[in-house]
């Protein structure tokens, strides 16, 4: 399924470019209301997404996800960095907004908050295609049409509000929503965590439908890493703002590189009676991104951290498959930890 | 004895909507020192069954029947006192959300103080060290300042650990919990099952431990019973139901959970959404959704059958097959 022999002249184009992107939030206090610190949410996050690809995103709350995905969106704006859309820098003001909004769309977790209360359904899904100057009737039809390809009778839900929708129903509005405006790229921050399994497996269903029929782009958030790996071609696993690794999903799940994907991995339950977890993989809560440590930002809780680790920080490092990098100095060549490669005298 | 024997509970409460049948007909033994998870979708029953056992439904509204014994206390007849009596020495409730245990205007510690003190004739001084005693049992990292915190001023695992203390804190025989770890992350939520492991085996305390995540019930249940519209519809060792689910329900549910190795299979989800608790039909509940209906589906509720050793399920096709059937 992965295929490594492919030349990348056989491979889609880069539909995402992500560069270096840092959003930092500055944290106020102190009888002077002074900056006194910055919750470094995002800090350095590059990857690339081709075309027709589902990139999946990893990692525990606060790691930055949701931020990387309203800064995509430029829901809020970066510090620094770029983002190219098709080949192109997302350009600054209005216009160049409005184009990309078009051609990226996001679907959040709170189906309820994400939809205007006082809206129809026909209303909420025509409203952005009519922003972006098509004409109303067309626009309404365009609802009906996209209900119905979410699996909505459109003649039962054009005149409904959110309130009389079931959480299922309303996401289904969202991924609507979000299609009407016939975007490339589709953003879905947690989309199916909150819905009860029986309703986030015919969602899952819906997704993958959709992906096929309309030869979208997804990028796939989520905290649940058995839909993960059912969604995804490549993961990417993020740790206090950074990313620690990413490659194919199923390399990333059975021949993972960093300790911190290990350890969630091994965090999942394991589904069998027989095979329960007798020791947990990580103590205490994921640690805070205002203030992270100093090296490697998961050399508090790694069990392989070395004096290394708590110097310099390790860069993504290509390591054993294809498209395949991990952050941590046990994959850096001659990083002076100890499992690290050692340096070959050519 | 049982520890907890439920015998055909009913409950139902007034709505604007009207009459919402939510707990229809439920029957479960509970043994001391056991772990018994009830596993169902939202809207299932599985809070309100719980919340039975410890009088904590809104009287005025409620309409409850049958009979509910905890360590042979008739739970519907007691008065609200001594129903106060029981909570924390007999039967005590951890939830989703830690901050609805806590009062936020005072340190944890005091509180933990406090509800020793409620339920014990002990010195301040001595409640205090057991509650020190009860942060070092959870793995609270520096237990003794950890204490004097406020509830907002911990994380969210810890905020979990510190309301196991206090559940714990006058030494149930029954704790009830109600999705403890659902808001967690993955890798806290397992640190919390294996300390509730733990505590529940060095003390000896039984469990009903309410989830909708079949992972997390194949982790820590000694059984499973599935909760579908108020009542059982299956029920049996964890290995038993989860090697060999009997109900078409139970079926879907797993089918429905992404797990192993299903990527590239398009999910077998269970088509539509479960019934209006307030036009309950007369029948099986999970009817309008099974794929293996039949005509008696819709005219009984169907009984509860044997699927194997100790494992049940109230299913027309399960076992020996159904007189209707022939
Ligand atoms: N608007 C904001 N102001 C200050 N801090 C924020 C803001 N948004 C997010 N954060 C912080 O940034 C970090 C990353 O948050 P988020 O991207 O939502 O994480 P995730 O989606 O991975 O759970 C968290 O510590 C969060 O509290
Ligand atoms: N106090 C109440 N008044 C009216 N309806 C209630 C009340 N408590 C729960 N319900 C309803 O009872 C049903 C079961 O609720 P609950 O036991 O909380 O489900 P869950 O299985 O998700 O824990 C739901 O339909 C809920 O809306
Ligand atoms: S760099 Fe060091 S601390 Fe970081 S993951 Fe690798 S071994 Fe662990
Ligand atoms: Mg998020
Ligand atoms: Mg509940």
């Amino acid at each position: 399924m992965t295929d490594t022999t492919a030349t990348s002249t056989e491979r889609p184009p880069v539909l995402l470019q992500v560069d270096d992107l840092k959003k930092h939030f500055p944290i106020f206090g102190g009888a002077l209301n002074r900056q006194v610190g910055a919750v470094q949410a995002v800090d350095g996050v590059s990857f690339e997404v081709r075309r027709g690809e589902t990139l999946g995103i990893v990692g525990e709350s606060g790691c930055g996800k949701s931020t990387t995905a309203k800064l995509l969106m430029h829901l809020i704006e970066p510090d620094a960095g770029a983002i190219s859309v098709g080949g192109e820098e997302v350009r600054r003001g209005r216009r160049g907004l409005r184009e990309m909004r078009r051609r990226m769309q996001m679907v959040f977790q709170d189906s309820y908050a994400s939809l205007n209360p006082r809206l129809t359904i026909e209303d909420t899904i025509a409203f952005g295609p009519k922003v972006h100057g098509v004409p109303v009737k067309v626009a309404k039809q365009r609802a009906r049409d996209f209900l119905a390809k979410v699996g909505l009778d459109p003649n039962s839900f054009i005149r409904r509000y959110p309130h009389e929708l079931s959480g299922g129903q309303r996401q289904r509005v969202n991924i609507a929503r979000a299609l009407a405006l016939e975007p490339d790229i589709v953003i879905l921050d947690e989309a199916v965590s909150a819905l009860d399994k029986s309703v986030e497996a015919q969602v899952l269903n819906l997704l993958m439908d959709l992906k096929r029929d309309f030869d979208l782009t997804y990028l796939f958030i989520s905290h649940d890493l058995n839909v993960v790996h059912y969604v995804s071609d490549r993961v990417l696993v993020m740790y206090l703002g950074k990313v620690v690794e990413v490659g194919p999903v199923e390399m990333l799940y059975t021949a993972s590189q960093h300790p911190y994907t290990r350890a969630l991995l091994s965090a999942m339950p394991a589904m069998d009676p027989d095979k329960r977890a007798t020791e947990p993989p990580l103590a205490g809560d994921p640690p805070n991104p205002i203030n992270p440590p100093p090296g490697c930002r998961f050399h508090t809780r790694c069990v392989h951290a070395e004096e290394v680790c708590k110097l310099k920080e390790p860069f993504l490092t290509r390591v054993a498959g294809e498209g395949h990098f991990s952050a941590c100095h046990m994959a850096i060549e001659g990083s002076g930890h100890s499992q690290a490669p050692q340096r070959v005298a050519a | 004895m049982s520890l907890v024997e439920i015998e055909n509970l009913h409950v139902s409460f007034r709505t604007d909507e009207g009459t919402a049948n939510v707990i229809n007909g439920v029957d479960l033994e509970v043994e001391p020192g056991e772990v018994v998870c009830i596993l169902g979708e939202s809207g299932s029953g599985k809070s309100v069954t719980l919340r039975a056992l410890m009088q904590l439904l809104p009287k005025r509204r409620t309409t409850i029947s049958g009979r509910i014994r905890v360590a042979e206390h008739d739970i519907l007849s007691l008065d609200e006192r001594k129903m106060a009596d029981l909570r924390g020495p007999t039967v005590a409730m951890i939830f989703q959300e830690p901050m609805t245990a806590f009062d936020p205007v005072f340190t944890v510690g005091t509180q933990i103080v406090e509800t020793i003190k409620r339920h014990e004739k002990i010195s301040e001084r001595e409640a205090e060290a057991r509650a020190l005693e009860l942060f070092e049992r959870v793995r609270i990292p520096s237990p003794k300042a950890r204490l004097k915190n406020y509830p907002f001023e911990m994380s969210g695992g810890m905020r979990q650990r510190a309301m196991i203390a206090l559940a714990l804190s006058c030494r149930p025989s029954l704790l009830l919990a109600d999705e403890p770890t659902t808001a967690l992350d993955a890798t806290v939520q397992i640190q919390i099952l294996l300390l509730l492991r733990e505590l529940q085996q060095e003390l000896g305390m039984a469990i009903m431990f309410v989830t909708h995540d079949i992972g997390v019930a194949v982790e820590v249940g000694d059984r499973i019973a599935v909760m579908y519209a108020g009542r059982f519809v299956e029920m049996g060792s964890t290995r038993e139901v989860f090697s060999r689910p009997a109900h078409p329900y139970t079926k879907g549910l797993m089918a429905s959970t992404v797990h192993g190795d299903m990527k590239g299979q398009r999910m077998k989800a269970i088509d539509g959404s479960p019934p209006d608790l307030t036009r309950l039909l007369p029948g099986c509940a999970f009817e309008p959704r099974c794929g293996e209906r039949i005509p008696v589906c819709r005219q009984v509720v169907p009984a509860i059958r044997t699927a194997g050793p100790g494992h049940t399920a109230a299913c027309v096709h399960v076992g020996a097959p159904a007189k209707e059937l022939a």
